[in-house]
């Protein structure tokens, strides 16, 4: 198997087992993309990395992590107007924070064409909700084109990037979850670097760019009208009108493929009917259809592959806008048409309009129960869906033999913070400190573990950089309960500063912590504004004290995070006067630091140990609980060495110091200082 | 029949359970055989419960492994272990298992009593499951419990038309320099001469 730098710069057509994020990037270089932009979120940030991990010289494109992804967004429009092809990508979430931007996008001519690559999140495997962003897509007028697998990721993205230029409009790439990370052989094409004429080319005769008033109307106009093409062409009933002067890869792409008629042919398995988005498979079926798309469309297929009986499917590779005929023809050969949607009912509610006008016959089930609205549509998911519509579709499953009740209770094991995080060591003198009436603000990032037993610091969450606006709203008409607020240092820069701003502004009356550990540590680690290090080498430092102090902060004290009782002082000094304070409680990320350490050969550290001082209070266990404390049969405790990184943040935490280095001389392969 | 072998693997995060899913990956590649899988990224590899799945076979189309459906399910933990086979596994399928214990939260703070080894045959007994525990005295380092699982694996036959030799080769195209060389002996004491 080839190195993934191969792959992605291979000059060869040739196939490799990629992920859908890497399938991806690949496609990226076959399209010649420019310029790219993001913020980290997952399911997307192994697309940065993979990027990323391309040597410097050779990477094809400029990449960078902005400081948010609305920062992202503008770039890679500015970018566009240009005349570069760009790309921005971030997770589903994202699209909030860059919506104010991106709302605006369907207006412009973006010249250079721009494909937005959204990582939504069905099921929130990863994520404070699972919002479904096809409707950002029809606020905005944006065609959204959405792949199933690794191989369709690869495609898609190619043809988005036509559209997009051609359309000079944005196209949204929607990707889910287990498309960015299904692994599967994808065959790619060949690559050749192009030469290159890289003058920035913005003209403002080809806007107008900018909307104010009665100006908007003739832009929004314009995106309709955009849009309607868009959908004619996903369609394969007229060729898109191209803009004057681009490349005309829209009507290559359908003399390519030449225009099918859509045709009954006899039952096969196989796609039989291929638009340059849409397929139907064709099971000779003429009762039941089922209309689905992107992961849920190879679920489907999955289960059915015991099913006696197999319904026709139409699957969607363009979700918006709706290819209305396409939909029609399917609808009017079955009698009977399954809508299978992930999440909202986006398209169902457009169908059924859609069958209204018409005047079609054809019954259409869309969701029928809230669970049909909620969670991803793994092959398990889209059986039960199926049967409650189809209860005689699928085969009765097999008895699954039972077993005993106490092999059964066993609770969930949710992630933790890392030893050695400094984070559990503020959480833990935090718990100390706080009252029973006080309100501990959570924000996102590895930080927000804090609410999970034992610790359990950490009331109330909305999203990344909310902490201190909300933290200032449960201070008003308040003066008996304290209220402090937490935040990371990516985040700090992300979306934090406006709430900063505001609680000096108006001066409001809560404490923050911000949590440095000088990484974006829950994403993978991505560098971040005040690093030091951009994806392309040493840059300007901007320290997160400056910043506070510039701000106008007046009481900005700075703790390491490994001092509990510095901490507990400073949360006191804080609230012995009104006002909004904060406190830097500082240490680097030591899951990032420890990987560093083995990567440069160097020895690990001593681990701990607990000696026969130990009175077995447990705080080690079950108060600090990082995960190297085990319990033994005997209930005395022992340290699992696999996982203790010889930190010592928890020797403090031990009222009768029974944990102690253990002796080096027990093994030569380590050491005792850093 | 549908063609498909279903592999279920389950761990803590910081196991590197993705490596073991990788080589598994290439090793069933080089067989011949179509393979899919996905692993889990994001924030559950904070010690967490973590899964990878790796679908074999020209049937097998979402890379997501249905309930008790797994031919193999592999466990690192053993707490996970009985998380995956009660979950996964299919009956008349197999469970295999490094004994290692990265003891949850609940068992830390005196919630749960401790699982015992046993509580895992039993489990597999009641399920019809085959179980195969794996543990070896004094490892170098934790991370080469995955290539115990790998050498168990090649020993037993337990992926159908991937050879020992696919799977010495997947670990060889993985790791490198002294890593690589300790990772190959342990290998090879385990697996046994080639099949
Ligand atoms: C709008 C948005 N973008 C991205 C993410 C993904 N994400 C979750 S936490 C986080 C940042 C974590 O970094 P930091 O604030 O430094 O905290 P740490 O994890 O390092 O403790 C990111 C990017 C998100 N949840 N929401």
């Amino acid at each position: 198997m080839k190195k993934l730098n191969d792959v992605l710069l291979d000059h060869e057509p040739g196939s490799e087992i990629m992920m859908g994020n890497w399938a991806l990037v690949r496609a990226m270089i076959e399209a010649d993309v420019r310029v790219v932009t993001s913020y980290p979120g997952s399911p997307t940030p192994e697309i940065g990395a993979a990027i990323l991990g391309l040597p410097s010289e050779k990477r094809p494109m400029y990449f960078e992590w902005s400081v948010n992804e609305k920062v992202a967004t503008e770039v890679a429009f500015g970018a566009s107007l240009n005349g570069h092809l760009s790309c921005a990508f971030f997770k589903s979430v994202g699209l909030n924070v860059a919506a104010d931007s991106f709302v605006q996008l369907g207006h412009m001519e973006l010249v250079g064409g721009l494909v937005i690559v959204l990582g939504d999140d069905p099921g929130a495997n990863s994520s404070q909700n699972e919002q479904d962003n096809r409707h950002f897509a029809r606020l905005s007028y944006t065609p959204v084109l959405e792949p199933a697998s690794p191989t369709e990721v690869m495609h898609m993205f190619k043809q988005a990037c036509g559209l997009s230029r051609d359309m000079r409009m944005p196209v949204i790439l929607r990707l889910t979850t287990h498309v960015c990370h299904h692994k599967e052989l994808v065959h790619y094409g060949s690559w050749s670097p192009p030469e290159r004429d890289d003058t920035p080319r913005f003209d403002k005769k080809a806007g107008p760019y900018i909307p104010v008033a009665a100006t908007v109307f003739p832009l929004k106009q314009r995106a309709l009208k955009k849009l309607e093409q868009v959908r004619a062409w996903a369609d394969d009933k007229a060729p898109v009108q191209s803009s004057p002067g681009s490349g005309g890869t829209l009507r290559d792409d359908l003399k390519k493929k030449g225009s099918q008629d859509w045709v009954d042919k006899p039952s096969q398995p196989e796609a039989v009917f291929e638009t340059p988005l849409n397929r139907v498979v064709d099971n000779g079926n003429c009762e039941r259809g089922v209309i689905t798309m992107g992961l849920p469309y190879l679920s489907l297929i999955d289960v059915l592959a015991d099913a006696e009986e197999k319904p026709d499917i139409l699957k969607l590779g363009m979700v918006h806008p709706l290819p209305r005929e396409t939909v029609v023809r399917f609808l009017e050969h079955h009698s009977e048409v399954k809508i299978l949607e992930e999440l909202d009912d986006f398209l169902e509610q457009q169908i059924k309009a859609l069958a209204y006008d018409r005047g079609l016959k054809t019954r259409i089930i869309g969701k029928e129960t809230l669970e049909e609205w909620m969670g991803e549509y793994t092959p398990d998911k889209v059986a039960e869906v199926l049967r409650a519509c189809w209860g005689d579709l699928l085969p009765v499953s097999g008895e699954i033999p039972q077993v005993e009740e106490h092999l059964t209770a066993r609770g969930p094991r949710p992630p933790q913070l890392c030893p050695g995080c400094g984070h559990r060591t503020v959480f833990h003198a935090v718990r100390g400190w706080l009252k029973e009436n006080d309100i501990a603000v959570a924000d996102i990032g590895c930080h927000t573990l804090g609410f999970l037993p034992p610790y359990e610091v950490g009331d109330a969450l909305l999203c990344m950089g909310h902490s201190n606006g909300t933290a200032a709203g449960l201070g008003l008409f308040n003066n008996t309960r304290r209220v402090i607020a937490f935040i990371g240092d990516s985040t700090f820069f992300h979306a934090g500063l406006p709430g900063i701003v505001n609680a000096v502004f108006n001066k409001h009356n809560h404490t923050l912590i911000v949590m440095e550990n000088g990484t974006t540590a829950m994403t993978g680690h991505q560098d971040h504004a005040a690093g030091g290090t951009n994806t392309r080498g040493p840059t300007v430092e901007i320290p997160v004290q400056q910043v506070l102090e510039g701000l106008g902060v007046t009481q900005v004290t700075r703790v390491s995070a490994y001092q509990e009782d510095k901490l507990r002082a400073a949360l006191d000094e804080s609230f012995s006067t009104p006002g909004f304070s904060v406190i830097i409680a500082s240490h680097p990320c030591m899951l990032k630091k420890t990987r560093e350490r083995r990567r440069q050969g160097k020895k690990p550290l001593v681990p701990v140990q607990v000696n026969e001082s130990c009175e077995r209070h447990y705080i080690c266990l079950s108060e600090f609980a990082c995960p190297s404390y085990q319990i033994a049969d005997d209930g005395g405790v022992w340290v699992q060495e696999d996982l203790c990184i010889g930190d010592r943040s928890c020797m403090q935490t031990c009222p009768v110091n029974a944990i102690t280095p253990r002796p080096k001389e027990t093994n030569p392969k380590e050491t005792d200082n850093d | 029949m549908t063609d498909k072998f279903d592999v279920y693997m389950i761990g803590v995060g910081g196991q590197g359970i993705g490596l073991l899913s990788e080589a598994l990956a290439r090793a069933v590649w080089a067989s011949g055989q179509d393979v899919r899988g996905v692993d889990t990224h994001g924030l559950a590899q904070r010690g967490g419960t973590v899964v990878s799945q790796l679908r074999v076979g020209a049937d097998a189309h979402t890379p997501l492994i249905r309930a008790h459906s797994a031919e193999l399910v592999i466990a690192m933990e053993r707490n996970e272990a009985l998380r995956g086979v009660l979950s996964h596994a299919k009956p008349g399928g197999t469970l295999l298992w490094y004994d290692a214990v990265w003891q949850p939260l609940g068992v830390r703070i005196r919630s749960e009593v401790p699982l015992k080894r046993e509580s895992i045959a039993q489990a597999c007994e009641q399920l019809g499951v085959t179980e195969r525990r794996v543990f070896v005295e004094e490892l170098m380092d934790a991370r080469m419990q995955n290539t115990a699982i790998l050498a168990t694996i090649a020993h037993g036959g337990l992926m159908p038309n991937v050879s020992r030799e696919n799977l010495r080769d997947a670990l060889s195209d993985l790791l490198g320099g002294a890593t690589l060389a300790n990772n190959l002996s342990l290998f090879d004491g385990l697996s046994g001469p080639g099949d």
